[in-house]
């Protein structure tokens, strides 16, 4: 009872969260149940029924196969939203460890890991992700890792500043006294400190990342027909513009809906994070 | 900046080159596929596996890594990328024909940029928590989330297919031409901008100097375009540089969906063709862009700033 009264306490005193969050639940619930909210099969290809304007039947259209654009956008916030989260986490944790690692050990591997994150920063990101999406051939899970190969560096410099703000503090030094283990110590006292600065950095992330796989899958290098996704839906649908333009204009606006709704989130989830942070 | 510090950018930036270099070689290497059926796709013939052979080898496909890579470097410090698979030309002229236009179309998108995020960010600043405020903020918000590919494509249907006010595709750099490239690059910019300069005005309206100029009976105005505008647009110098560097790597989706004549188009049709010179060239092209002009703009940032000099 006691903890249901301090969540209904906190969502009053954070509104503008309190609603964002449930928009992102609601998105997430489509994603998870979309099998019951979508009307069609998305893989299922009708010929007869091909570039059908929207209607009470197929309510977004149908795309050039003569598949229910609805049911394929539905499904496709599973693919953007999975393909984003593995993308962020990935991100999150690989940038973090490394970050940590080189602010904690310093020496050689803190020089060797900052001047591979040196190199990718001062060089713009997509090039070089679409060059790794291109020669690793393109599937989804390429795309994500070639994201990931040009943003972790954001997350390893983060850490790395927490780190060395904390690492010559007394309760450190204390632990380092009393002869604590240095993965003891990695786990409870800088993963604990440094966490939630990251976690929250990541949040804010999501909304970018997932245009970032959207304009991969768009150019041909990320999710691969007939994968409901809705880069390249959109990038499938850019040949029909004139005569069936909703096989844009759907996914796109799902895209920017479900980025919108996330980002808001992300912004809120720091305004709500930051004076502890700080 | 001293020639000494500027001597270590360029080495710096030399450096980076090379890691780079090695990587996208490293890269090339070890992805799948063979380069010499590539090339023998693209030109539309299948020959039998001796003549592919004999091409391998003269082409040095044959030689274990550390051989190939050297031969690369060595070629390329001649100025040598090699030649495309796919276009059957050098690969240094196939960039430098479409190096232009790229730069041409993001110059021209920054400076839409900088004509809208400057006035905007700043009336929003001013008209802190107005109408304008909350305007100019959920327009900014829209932009940070709208795929820039989309909104592409939705200005090609509703700008040329529409009301035919311009031209569908952009396939030659006429002024015409590349104005919906450029509106499409500078629009998520333009939104990411204004917010930028809107919490910067913000910021300097609460320093202790503007509330000086005021007390000292300072017009408004003055005290606005005089004392706070300077110092919020130095910063976006900075800014601006890194700014570049995205916008030359976002440019691929933009020249794709408008068939327009640039460096972006070519990587992906390149990546498309796995014409891996040309992918090396490339990168290697657009790194050596960005860092030179990260290297100028930090330059002309101690020009700018009289504050630099004294230290």
């Amino acid at each position: 009872m006691r903890d249901i009264q301090k969540i209904l306490t906190f969502c009053k005193n954070h509104k503008q969260f309190t609603v964002f969050c449930i928009l992102a639940l609601v998105v997430i619930g489509a994603a998870v149940f979309a099998p019951f909210i979508a009307t069609h099969n998305p893989y299922e290809a009708v010929i007869a029924n091909a570039e059908q304007p929207p209607d009470a039947k197929h309510w977004f259209g149908t795309d050039k196969l003569g598949r229910d654009l609805f049911s394929r956008v539905i499904y496709g916030t599973r693919t953007s939203l999975t393909s984003a989260l593995l993308l962020v986490v990935i991100t999150l944790f690989a940038g973090s460890a490394l970050g940590i690692f080189a602010g904690y050990f310093g020496g050689v591997i803190d020089s060797v890991i900052m001047r591979i994150s040196d190199m990718m920063i001062s060089f713009p990101g997509l090039v070089l992700a679409i060059a790794i999406a291109g020669i690793l051939g393109p599937s989804l899970l390429n795309a994500v890792i070639a994201i990931v190969a040009v943003s972790w560096t954001k997350y390893a410099r983060l850490a790395r500043s927490l780190v060395l703000r904390i690492k010559h503090k007394d309760y450190m030094s204390a632990a380092v006294l009393t002869g604590s283990k240095t993965g003891y110590i990695l786990r409870n006292y800088i993963c604990k400190m440094t966490m939630p600065v990251l976690i929250v950095t990541a949040a804010t992330d999501i909304g970018t990342m997932m245009l970032e796989i959207a304009a991969l899958s768009f150019l041909g290098f990320g999710a691969q027909p007939p994968i409901p996704e809705w880069g390249m839906m959109l990038s499938e649908g850019r040949a029909y513009l004139q005569t069936a333009p909703w096989m844009m204009f759907f996914p796109g606006l799902a895209v920017f809906i479900v980025v919108a709704v996330f980002n808001l989130l992300g912004d809120s989830l720091r305004d709500i994070l930051d004076p502890l942070c700080d | 900046m001293t020639k000494k510090t500027i001597a270590s950018r360029i080495l710096q930036i030399i450096i980076v080159l090379f890691g780079i270099g090695f990587f996208t070689f490293g890269l090339t290497y070890l992805a799948p596929g063979d380069p010499v059926k590539a090339m023998y796709a693209a030109n539309g013939s299948v020959p039998s596996e001796e003549v592919m052979d004999v091409m391998r080898e003269k082409m040095g496909l044959n030689n274990p890594f550390p051989v190939r890579y050297f031969n690369w470097l060595i070629s390329c410090l001649h100025g040598d990328l090699g030649t495309s698979y796919s276009l059957n030309k050098p690969v240094v002229s196939v960039l430098l024909q479409r190096l232009w236009p790229t730069l041409k179309l993001t110059l021209l998108s920054m400076i839409l940029m900088l004509a809208v995020s400057v006035p905007f960010g700043v009336l929003s600043a001013v008209k802190h928590n107005k109408a304008a405020d909350y305007i100019i903020r959920a327009f900014s918000f829209v932009g940070v989330s709208l795929p820039g590919f989309w909104l592409g494509v939705m200005l090609i249907y509703i700008v040329a297919l529409k009301f035919k006010l311009l031209p569908v595709i952009s396939s030659d750099t006429g002024f015409k031409k590349m104005i919906l490239p450029a509106v499409t690059l500078a629009f998520p910019m333009t939104a990411k901008y204004t917010r930028q300069i809107r919490a910067a005005v913000l910021e300097e309206l609460h320093q202790d100097y503007v509330v000086g100029a005021r007390t000292r009976g300072l017009k408004e105005s003055t005290v606005l375009f005089g004392h706070v505008l300077p110092n919020v647009l130095l910063p976006l110098v900075t800014l601006l540089g890194l700014s570049f560097g995205s916008l030359l790597g976002g440019t691929a989706v933009v020249e794709v969906i408008f068939s327009y004549p640039g460096l972006g188009n070519l990587a992906v049709s390149a990546v498309a063709a796995r014409d891996y010179p040309l992918i090396q060239g490339y990168v290697l092209w657009v790194a050596l862009i960005y860092m030179v002009i990260n290297l100028i703009v930090d330059i002309a940032y101690e020009k700018l700033d009289p504050r630099t000099k004294v230290r």
